[in-house]
């Protein structure tokens, strides 16, 4: 079973339909019998990295996602989800995040505009499975304020925007995805697609 | 590189998609879902959706289309008009939407720019200001360009930023609809007066507007209405000939 942790954030639907639209069955579930039963794992998430941390502790699923991860089974993060995996981030004020990836989440200071909002090219730095169904100078749709400062080996695939931002990150079986894979047209399709095929 | 937005503005009312000449002259054209889909696989970065719907209670039910276009398009789409309440914008983001475009209803009410960011993020919260240059002055309008405030422009722009904007839309009252290409001083001015991306709208006629657009400013979206709409422009070529202009668009793998 392929489930959405459910934890009071905005864009479960749409992270919902874009796993749809590639024909990949998927449920959203706080359920704690469900949460245990899946094979894949998605954490979404919008906002603000403390509200969403706190929400993610008020549904008490932290300590099953990580015995899922413990188990050597997947778990995605998708934008703050992303960012969620990671040992801390210093948006508003330090907080602690779950820690599967060594890295900490710090503002973009480089560019004028903030946030960085819209459409850029993805650099594959690992080849991974993840990496499969796209190529080098595909754009990807991010919107985002903060990144995450973690070590090359993790950093998969990046972007470029006044900082070298990682775009895909992976470490053994906890993958991040910083930009919106359900809202970056046909390319987030045969990314999502690309998933399917690391389930099975 | 951050590519340059292209993105095809449709107006609703009544859940059914119309455009306006200068806001005037309104005439049916097509489903608000299929139209954006269309858009979408022709290689449309984002869609902007304004609910022209006069009435509340008819638009309520107007915006019942958001859902669908949620349903069928896979990239990022704006909603707005007749926005005027933080408990609107949470209606709109509900139904699938990725942001909001506040205009006459920010005008009143400044402070929901700011409720707005604090509860959707800035990333959502689109101010849209429709401006009309008088005696040298860039004066706001309100009520879809139908009334007069006493804002200028800059000022506006760079204090709806300060309350939480996180993207403006420019539309030059002068160009729109003149099809003579857009107004590079107004959005050179707003451009460099905030930190957060600016849509220009009003008065693309040709491909050449685009170019001349990229190439005169730091504008992050490209926003038309008529163009595509009545196929004077396709969307493909038009990227086509951005990118052959060293303007950096993302171009979808079918057009590689």
């Amino acid at each position: 079973m392929n489930v959405i942790i459910d934890y009071d954030v905005g864009n479960i639907e749409s992270v919902k339909r874009g796993f749809m639209r590639a024909n990949i069955p998927i449920i959203i579930s706080k359920d704690e019998t469900t949460i245990k039963q899946a094979e894949l794992l998605i954490l979404p998430g919008v906002g603000a990295f403390k509200n969403a941390m706190d929400s993610l502790e008020e549904t008490g699923l932290i300590p099953l996602i990580k015995d899922h991860v413990k188990r050597g089974k997947l778990l995605i993060g998708i934008c703050l989800g992303m960012q969620l995996l990671f040992d801390e981030s210093v948006e508003f004020e330090l907080t602690k995040g779950l820690g599967f990836i060594e890295g900490q989440i710090v503002y973009l200071t480089k560019p004028k505009k903030i946030p960085h909002m819209g459409w850029n090219d993805l650099t594959i730095n690992h080849k991974d499975p993840i990496t499969t169904n796209f190529t080098t100078g595909e754009f990807a749709y991010f919107i985002h304020s903060l990144y995450a400062k973690t070590p090359d080996k993790y950093n998969l695939v990046y972007t470029t925007y006044g900082h070298k931002i990682p775009a895909i990150v992976r470490k053994d079986n906890v993958i991040g995805i910083q930009f919106h894979p359900e809202k970056s047209g046909e390319l987030g399709l045969r990314i999502i697609q690309s998933i399917k095929e690391m389930v099975r | 590189m951050l590519a340059k937005r292209i993105i095809p503005c449709l107006d609703v009312n009544q859940g059914r998609v119309v455009k306006g000449i200068q806001f005037k002259d309104l005439k049916d054209v097509a489903d608000p879902a299929q139209l954006a889909k269309k858009y979408s696989l022709e290689g449309a970065d984002e869609i902007v959706f304004y609910d022209i719907t006069a009435s509340n209670e008819k638009r309520n039910l107007s915006l019942d289309f958001v859902r669908k276009v949620a349903q069928e398009i896979n990239i990022p789409f704006c909603v707005g008009g007749g926005i005027n309440s933080v408990e609107n914008m949470k209606d709109v983001l509900r139904k699938g939407a990725d942001k909001i475009s506040i205009n006459s209803g920010a005008i009143n009410t400044p402070e929901m720019i700011k409720k707005g960011a604090e509860k959707f993020g800035s990333q959502c919260i689109v101010l849209s200001i429709d401006v009309k240059e008088e005696d040298n002055q860039y004066v706001v309008y309100k009520n879809g360009g139908r009334v007069k405030t006493n804002l200028d422009a800059i000022s506006w722009a760079k204090r709806g930023v300060e309350l939480g904007a996180g993207e403006l839309v420019i539309n030059s009252m002068n160009f729109d609809g003149t099809k003579n290409g857009f107004d590079i001083k107004l959005l050179n001015i707003i451009a460099q007066a905030v930190n957060v991306p600016v849509i220009a709208s009003g008065g693309a006629g040709g491909i050449a507007h685009f170019i001349e657009l990229g190439k005169q400013t730091d504008v992050d979206g490209f926003l038309a209405a008529s163009v595509f709409h009545y196929k004077e422009i396709q969307i493909h070529q038009l990227k086509e000939q951005l990118n052959k202009n060293n303007i950096v668009v993302r171009r979808t793998k079918e057009a590689l």
